[in-house]
């Protein structure tokens, strides 16, 4: 549904637009229909830049992108009928009501049924009865809410949702979040970018990391496997030191360490070499309480190919 | 089609809400209006029927104007022509006003980008945008001069000079070259407001427009200009050309790419 190759924003900047900035350097990345991708990068990274270049906003500086099927910089209206985005910024028109608001965006999109797209977006986001107010008067959540239907209203096979959480109080990030599971039951793809990698992680199928290049892209499970290997914690009751260096003896693991009354064992395959070791640790005279899997947040496996410079290449 | 349709609905909508465009729509018109009619009711008893019209001190230039008229109705058509100029104003000002409203507002509401973002070609917006400021201006100065002219039965003014105020010049200024303004106005205003981002700032440095028009008043009341027919012709053409290549420039400036990334 969105392929890029080698995608490139470079922007002249300072006066007289002398000097050159690259925002987004030969990013490749294929999503697929019905993929929730999730675009991960600190302030300044290319997330932006790369959605407004797939949304047809901007031009590229260099290498190619299609989106649902038509090719950016040539069939651009093609795409823009196609394509739903959710700014930063809300950008609504605050003078004018929420219906207003959304009755102009479904003329300008070609919406066959204004009146009844905008109805079912106003009541599936729970601002039907606030529809004739301005959006002047609407909190931020409201807004941001108000901004998805806006997105949503001629039905896009992509969207593109550009921190849709950013800012709002958790209540409505939440509802936000609920909305975009939804829309992933619909079979949409959705490209979203966001700094919040705890919702990355709950939401998205797989993940890029942005950093000018693409630093890495995966589903979140494989990016820290892939980091950070698969690691299973076993809760001892006591603890003998001796018992590191044997389990470490056992094939398949690639480390052992000891922290407190748990032994950390790097494995290649958990599911299968799991039984050998509990069975080494039985017979070695441990008493295992549990056995789990220790799990890093996305947002270690963020900060490692952040701060790292650890590249997991792309697709 | 449709879809500048909804651009000039959605302007329309959003500007006519700010009190200040109102207020400029409504008050500037009625100045224009109720200006001259005052001053053509004040001098029309000069008592200077059948005087010469060369003894009423007007600019020897002028006086071509005044054929078949006593020296108090060349005086009057005189005063009365001024204001034509400020007629001029009407189709200059308004479409600032809403312009700068439009194009800046969308700007510090960051809407611009979500409205780029939807089919609507570059064309087309920029189109519904202009019309939106023009349509109205050029209803309003035409509107205008409508109850100008309808004053001037009213009041009872004299036929020669009402005769002389629904002439070719004036019906050519006001049908003709205000709508061609408006076009400039709005040209001027989309060039400012791509430099700023108050709308009150984009009005207030758009108000140069108003400098050639006090230029043309000065040399007329000087009696180094009289504003005829071919004036007014002359006019047509230079503002027209100049609209045109307004137009082409605008068209290079309002692209998607120089909005979203060199619009601050």
């Amino acid at each position: 549904m969105i392929q890029t190759r080698d995608l490139s924003k470079v922007f002249r900047i300072g006066k007289k637009h002398k000097d050159e900035f690259t925002a987004v350097d030969g990013l490749t990345l294929d999503i697929n229909q019905g993929e929730v991708f999730g675009f991960l990068g600190p302030n300044g990274a290319g997330k932006t830049t790369t959605v407004r270049m797939l949304a047809c906003l901007i031009g590229a500086t260099r290498g190619s992108a299609r989106v649902a099927g038509f090719q950016v910089g040539k069939d651009d209206t093609e795409i823009r009928r196609r394509v739903g985005i959710l700014t930063e910024s809300p950008g609504m028109y605050e003078r004018l009501s929420a219906e207003k608001n959304l009755t102009i965006y479904a003329n300008l999109y070609g919406v066959p049924d204004t009146q009844r797209a905008v109805g079912k977006y106003l009541s599936i986001l729970g601002l039907w009865e606030r529809r004739m107010d301005p959006v002047g008067s609407f909190s931020k959540g409201m807004r941001q809410k108000l901004a998805v239907a806006r997105a949503l209203l001629h039905e896009p096979q992509v969207l593109f949702l550009d921190e849709p959480t950013t800012g709002l109080d958790p209540e409505a990030a939440k509802t936000v979040r609920e909305f975009i599971e939804e829309l992933k039951t619909e079979g949409r793809t959705i490209f979203l970018t966001t700094h919040n990698l705890d919702e990355a992680d709950r939401l998205c199928d797989t993940v890029g990391i942005i950093k000018q290049k693409l630093l890495a892209v995966d589903s979140p499970k494989a990016l820290r496997d892939k980091l950070f290997g698969r690691k299973s914690v076993f809760h001892l009751r006591t603890i003998n030191p001796d018992w590191v260096g044997l389990v470490a003896l056992q094939p398949g693991v690639n480390a052992v360490s000891q922290i407190g009354e748990k032994l950390v064992v790097s494995l290649s395959d958990p599911e299968t070499q799991n039984p050998a070791i509990i069975k080494a640790l039985v017979n070695m005279g441990a008493q295992i309480m549990f056995v789990g899997e220790l799990r890093h947040s996305l947002e270690q496996v963020y900060l490692d190919l952040l701060y790292q410079g650890k590249e997991g290449g792309g697709q | 089609m449709k879809r500048i349709r909804t651009i000039i609905d959605k302007e329309w909508a959003e500007v006519f809400k700010n009190r200040m465009v109102i207020m400029v729509m409504l008050v500037l018109p009625l100045i224009f209006t109720v200006m001259p009619l005052i001053m053509l009711k004040l001098t029309a008893s000069t008592g200077m029927e059948g005087v010469d019209p060369a003894s009423a001190g007007v600019p020897a230039k002028f006086l071509v104007s005044c054929s078949g008229m006593n020296a108090g109705e060349c005086m009057q058509i005189y005063i009365v022509n001024q204001f034509l100029l400020m007629f001029m104003l009407m189709p200059l000002m308004i479409p600032v006003t809403i312009a700068a409203y439009s194009i800046v507002g969308e700007k510090t509401t960051r809407s611009l980008e979500p409205l780029l973002a939807t089919p609507i070609t570059t064309k087309e917006l920029l189109t519904g945008k202009a019309l939106a400021a023009v349509i109205p201006a050029a209803l309003i100065s035409i509107g205008a001069f409508a109850l100008f002219a309808l004053g001037l039965f009213v009041l009872g003014i004299a036929p020669m000079v009402r005769a002389y105020i629904l002439s070719p010049t004036w019906l050519l200024a006001i049908l003709a070259l205000g709508p061609i303004l408006s076009v400039i106005s709005v040209m001027v205003a989309i060039f400012i407001s791509s430099r700023v981002n108050d709308p009150r700032a984009a009005e207030q440095i758009s108000g140069v427009l108003v400098g050639p028009m006090m230029i043309v008043l000065v040399l007329q009341l000087a009696g180094l200009v009289v504003i005829d027919v071919r004036f007014m012709l002359a006019a047509i053409v230079g503002c027209l050309l100049l609209a045109v290549g307004m137009v082409y420039a605008g068209a290079k400036l309002f692209q998607r790419e120089t909005i979203l990334t060199r619009w601050k």
